[in-house]
């Protein structure tokens, strides 16, 4: 317990972060959609950008950027600087940070995904997600594995600074293939097969989905909750404390 | 009574072979030094007593427990301080001491602790804004935080300034006036001498000797030396009589006189039954410098 507050001050510590995982997102949610007039346009399926596809968007955006980022800089850096070699000396095993700082990631992103929510029903009237169980599930369940992708990344980052890069150059392909720049629905047949298998792609079209008011596609959920157990086993076997 | 038992431990890396063959016991309530050169092995083998690494060979024995079947025990009674820094950057001082104490079933008061380390007025100060000197001594205090019985000090005083060094060599007396089992690891002779009631000097992997620092000089032989300015003329016979003196020189106006023993108090009575005084006298000792050369033909550092 005493760790994870003292593990959630750093966070908060490391200010700049938030700005990219809490501030940003919802910024370019508001920005984007007051300046461009397609953003809140009705489109042929009856809903406009700014309804589920932007905010699934930044929440990813948010998601991402603490996996991919946030959390293997952290680790990677705890790793390099010894603390989690210091903390193998004591009884309480360095897996415990692990865990702490998993959590807190997921909570920054919970705290980041409901202020776009909200952000997104008082600027521009948006619906709150319709299948609100279900989306929270998804959600739970894509951010785990995503945060399985970000253990990787830290268990092969040699150091702190390295980290982020390759957590970078994980994350554009990643969101690319997710829609972030060609919606899902516009993308042409043979990239939106690769969208399909990415993780983040049917993570970020289940959270439309469930958002939507509709149920996820069984699919998307095998292919996330795949990309949780694959990307767990190997973090766990490449993962080292020093 | 023993609290640490090593008996030929092996350890060996990919690339070399670390720890050959190294056995040694460590007394309860005593400063135990291990001292060699860099890369002589001398961390690995407290990090296979600290149940860090896996030992390839031998026995290690820690108040009775087994540091690789007995983890979460061992932890309890032993505390480790680690060669580098070893804290978040932005942790306080405070907030340090008080999640390590938070691992231990039964921590120390850590407020006094920090106290006892000298660093109580930089409680609020963050890791990275302490100094060399002020980072060694968190790590003391961290590492004696869950009350440990033995407390293995690895390169504590590597890159401190004389001043800093010599105060952390009264907080480690100190420790160990407390009751503490102190376990040092380090490649200064001076500290080792200052410090350590027993050393094992390890070379290559392999312990080389196991003494007390006055007893590994004693096996030199007569390497002492008494050098003084005589306030008058005397005969080198008067020495020479003495049975602790085996040679008198003179360079200049000074008298160097070499030999064993309770020498420099030999030397004085001496002189004083014929009236002379030593002027500026000092006793030249022989350091551990001197006898790991003499034991391993290679100097120290």
């Amino acid at each position: 317990m005493k760790l994870f507050l003292i593990e959630a001050r750093l966070h908060l510590r490391e200010w700049p972060f938030l700005l990219f995982t809490v501030g940003l997102p919802t910024l370019l949610l508001v920005a984007l959609g007051l300046s461009i007039p397609d953003m809140t346009k009705v489109q042929e399926s009856g809903e406009r950008a700014v309804d589920t596809h932007m905010p699934s968007m930044m929440a990813l955006l948010s998601l991402l950027t603490l996996a991919c980022n946030v959390l293997p800089a952290v680790l990677a850096t705890y790793r390099e600087q010894g603390v989690l070699r210091r903390m193998s000396t004591t009884p309480v095993h360095p897996g415990r940070v692990l865990g702490v700082q998993l959590l807190i990631n997921l909570g920054v992103g919970a705290v980041s995904t409901v202020i776009l929510i909200v952000a997104g029903k008082l600027v521009f009237g948006s619906a709150l997600p319709r299948q609100w169980v279900g989306f929270i599930l998804v959600f739970l369940l894509g951010t785990a594995a995503l945060l399985a992708i970000g253990l990787v990344i830290a268990a092969i980052a040699p150091n702190g600074k390295v980290a982020p890069g390759i957590g970078s150059a994980v994350m554009f392909p990643l969101m690319f293939v997710a829609g972030m720049w060609v919606p899902r629905e516009t993308m042409p047949d043979a990239m939106r097969v690769v969208s399909d298998y990415s993780v983040a792609g049917p993570f970020a079209q289940a959270l439309r989905d469930t958002w939507a008011g509709h149920a996820p596609q069984l699919m998307h959920l095998v292919v996330i909750a795949a990309g949780l157990v694959v990307f767990g086993g190997l973090a766990v076997r490449l993962f080292r404390w020093e | 009574m023993k609290i640490i038992e090593v008996r030929n431990l092996r350890k060996r890396y990919p690339k070399h072979l670390a720890v050959d063959d190294v056995s040694f016991d460590v007394a309860d309530g005593e400063i135990f030094g291990i001292l060699g050169p860099n890369g002589a092995g001398k961390t690995t083998t407290v990090e296979c007593v600290a149940g860090l690494r896996v030992p390839d060979g031998g026995t290690v024995r820690v108040a009775g427990l087994d540091p690789q079947r007995d983890r979460t025990e061992l932890r309890e009674v032993l505390g480790l301080q680690l060669q580098s820094a070893a804290l978040p950057e932005k942790i306080k001082v405070r907030e340090a001491m008080d999640l390590y104490a938070s691992f231990y079933p039964d921590p120390a008061d850590w407020s006094e602790l920090l106290e006892r380390v000298g660093l109580d007025s930089k409680r609020e100060a963050l890791f990275k804004s302490l100094s060399g000197g002020q980072r060694q001594r968190l790590s003391v205090a961290l590492a004696l935080v869950g009350k440990p019985r033995v407390a293995v000090l690895d390169e504590l005083t590597t890159g401190l300034d004389p001043q800093a060094r010599r105060d952390t060599w009264e907080l480690v007396e100190g420790i160990r006036d407390a009751g503490v089992t102190i376990v040092l690891v380090t490649h200064f002779m001076e500290e080792a001498e200052r410090l350590c009631d027993r050393l094992a000097l390890i070379d290559a992997g392999k312990v080389v000797a196991t003494d007390t620092p006055a007893g590994f000089i004693a096996h030199l032989g007569g390497d002492q030396r008494v050098r003084f300015r005589p306030s008058g003329p005397f005969d080198d016979g008067l020495l020479l009589a003495l049975p602790e003196v085996k040679e008198v020189g003179r360079s200049g106006d000074q008298v160097v006189v070499s030999g064993t023993g309770n020498l420099a108090p030999a030397v004085t009575l001496a002189l004083a039954q014929h009236q002379i005084v030593p002027g500026d006298l000092r006793i030249e000792r022989a350091t551990l410098d001197d006898a790991f050369l003499a034991l391993t033909g290679r100097k120290l550092s």
